[in-house]
């Protein structure tokens, strides 16, 4: 949470290219941030990139996406733009707003 | 704002204000909305939510040094700016001079997954960003409820939402929260809820094909407020909600006279003519010379050299000049050097209210001392009379005010009683002069009398009025043993008046020359009895000096009888004693 940048693996060949919009360490956006950690290592590994905005430092991106609810997770690339607003609790709904296929554990 | 500042430091309003800048607004509410608290204005749609909110917001950027902050939710910033420009607002450099933020806030519903726990910080972050970035006074937030539509968790949304009020509040912004009107409550999604110190319900109706918008103050904590409807409009110049001049009767009375421009109607108005600032109703069946009434009343405004505003809703100007020209009336010199305007318009063209607005712009403008309307009563064509007395009584309120001077034409219909004035404003006009057609003796005549004139001793008379290429001029009229004679039948009238006087002066004369002849007659048989008299004194005279000379003589022959007998005593003795 402290860096805003999180790449996680080789930035080049990520393929999902995902923003998370948080209000200050909140209980609900570190658990935002954890569930997405965990979501992406599962699902997506090697094929995303997490950027985190604390909008509370920079409250001038807000406009920019459109948000309005905290934490929104914005799904940049691939194209069309998704947002998931949330704690992102529910991993099931997190996937299908990425369209993501779950990869069978 | 200068006319309205003795409402705003009124000690009642305890409550601070916040002045709108908007006309009639400020004074239904007693200064404006409440300062640093939500107000909800709520309508349907086209109702004239954004523009309301969006004037408040460019007032107080340009007129009370408050910038303000324009968050929407329906259009985008491209779509309000042109929308706004045609009130004469330059969006675009309040932007750029840093005294309005736009922001669009958009959902889009198909866009959005929800998971889990989540709340609205993102909102109140953009807001209190934009706030801060120009030092904010005001905020609008237009329509918060297409947030419904595009959050599905309510109850989130209901929560944040009481908290964004409440911030807005903490924050001491005096804010505009616009609501759908629902069908039930103030708003479709209960926002009076949560927003209770000021609540404004925003209306358009339909009536006779024309439509009116209206406004109303629901609520107002702490404050009084006008609780009426009061009908707005959107104008070039924004919105103006009448009453203009609204709760208070108090305008001066000036105690100058004006002359109408008829000498002799003059007369009959205690010999002076009318108030200045007065109004002046003028009502009449078809073609009893209204508008030629009205037209002399310019006229001679224009000759003194004032300023006069004509409001035709029959004629065109040029038909006007041509029909006044033909009763010597010459409007066209006046408009030439500036003293007159003439507005003709159709009153279907507008509704009532929209006209008054644009008579109320028109006279700020052009600053006249006269104005004549002719005629009212086709303003309120086919309407509710009891709607539209309330807005004529603003205008001529506002006309008082203005220390002008009005003068109101009535069409009365046909077979109504002259006093039964459609419109029902007699009660607001200073001075009624009724134009009646008297149609007798195969002849129309027109007759004019005063029906009432406030604050003057006027005639009671009925007066003949008569229109010819010279202008209107009253006559007397022939007061008959049951009517009032006019036209033909009152020069009839007064002509066998005429012989019936030269009639009676002619058997006078008459009259004293037999008198005369008598007491002639009378002479003169007093002077043949007196000749009379002294003949026969003559012969009785003549009789007894007849007499006195018989009977001298008789004497003398005695005598001499006896003389002659003194020698023959005895003989003498003896004739006596023979005698």
């Amino acid at each position: 949470m402290s860096a805003n940048e999180s790449p996680t693996n080789d930035s080049d060949s990520a393929l999902y290219e995902l923003r998370l919009y948080v209000a200050g360490q909140t209980p609900k956006s570190l658990a935002a941030f954890a569930n997405l950690k965990g979501i992406c290592e599962t699902h997506l590994a090697g094929q995303y990139r997490i950027e985190v905005i604390d909008l509370i430092k920079t409250p001038q991106l807000a406009a920019g996406d459109q948000i309005l609810a905290v934490p929104t997770l914005v799904r940049r690339l691939p194209e069309p733009i998704k947002k998931i607003i949330g704690d992102l609790s529910n991993e099931e709904r997190v996937l299908v707003g990425l369209d993501v296929q779950p990869v069978v554990v | 704002m200068s006319k309205n500042n003795n409402q705003l430091s009124t000690p009642s309003s305890t409550l601070p204000k916040t002045p709108t800048g908007i006309q009639g607004l400020d004074e239904i509410t007693g200064g404006g909305l409440p300062t640093g608290r939500p107000t909800l204005v709520s309508g349907s749609a086209g109702s004239g939510k954004t523009m309301l909110a969006m004037e408040f917001l460019v007032r107080g950027a340009t007129q009370f040094d408050e910038p303000g902050v324009f968050m929407m939710f329906e259009e985008n910033a491209a779509e309000l700016t042109a929308n706004v420009r045609s009130l004469g607002f330059d969006l675009d450099r309040l932007v750029s001079e840093k005294k309005i933020v736009l922001d669009y806030v958009h959902i889009e519903r198909s866009e959005i997954e929800e998971t889990g726990e989540y709340d609205l910080e993102g909102l109140f972050i953009r807001l209190g960003y934009a706030i801060d970035t120009i030092g904010a006074k005001r905020v609008v937030l237009d329509t918060v409820e297409a947030l419904f539509a595009g959050l599905p968790n309510h109850a989130i949304l209901r929560a944040e939402l009481r908290r964004l009020f409440r911030w807005l509040k903490d924050r001491g912004m005096t804010a505009i929260i616009t609501g759908e009107k629902g069908d039930a409550a103030v708003t479709r999604f209960g926002l009076e809820e949560y927003v209770a110190d000021c609540v404004i319900i925003l209306d358009q109706r339909i009536t006779e094909q024309i439509s009116t918008r209206r406004l109303r103050v629901v609520k107002y904590r702490g404050s009084v407020h006008g609780t009426n409807e009061y009908p707005f409009l959107i104008g070039e110049r924004g919105l103006s909600v009448l009453p203009i001049t609204s709760l208070q009767l108090n305008h001066e009375a000036s105690a100058q006279r004006l002359s109408t421009g008829v000498a002799r109607l003059d007369d009959m108005l205690g010999g002076k003519g009318v108030f200045r600032g007065s109004s002046v109703l003028v009502s009449g069946s078809p073609g009893t010379g209204k508008s030629s009434l009205g037209a002399t009343f310019i006229d001679a405004a224009c000759r003194r050299g004032e300023r006069a505003l004509l409001f035709a809703y029959e004629e065109s100007p040029a038909q006007i000049l041509r029909n006044m020209c033909s009763v010597g009336i010459d409007l066209e010199q006046w408009i030439k050097q500036g003293l007159l305007q003439i507005h003709s318009s159709r009153p279907t063209l507008r509704g009532l209210e929209q006209h008054l607005v644009m008579m109320h712009d028109t006279v700020r403008d052009f600053q006249p001392t006269v104005i004549v309307v002719d005629p009212i009563s086709n303003l309120s064509f086919e309407r509710n009379e009891a709607e539209v007395k309330p807005t004529l009584m603003r205008l001529i309120d506002f006309l008082k005010q203005q220390q002008i001077t009005t003068l109101f034409t009535s069409l009365t219909a046909g077979g109504a009683t002259p006093e039964d004035s459609q419109v029902g404003v007699s009660s607001l006009m200073d001075t009624w002069l009724l134009l009646r057609n008297v149609e007798f003796n195969g002849e129309r005549n027109r007759t004019i009398y005063v029906l009432k004139s406030r604050g003057m001793a006027h005639s009671n008379q009925v007066r003949e009025f008569i229109l010819s290429d010279a202008g209107i001029d009253l006559v007397d009229v022939y007061l008959g043993v049951d009517r009032v004679l006019t036209g033909t039948a009152r020069l009839a009238q007064e002509s066998r008046e005429r012989a019936a006087a030269e009639l009676r002066r002619q058997d006078h004369e008459r009259k004293l020359r037999q008198l005369a002849s008598k007491q002639k007659a009378i002479e003169a048989q007093i002077a043949l009895l007196q000749a009379e008299a002294e003949a026969e004194a003559a012969e009785v005279n003549f009789a007894i000096a007849q007499e006195v000379l018989q009977e001298k003589t008789t004497q003398q022959n005695t005598s001499t009888m006896a003389q002659l007998r003194d020698g023959v005593k005895t003989g003498n003795n003896r004739i006596k004693g023979t005698l």
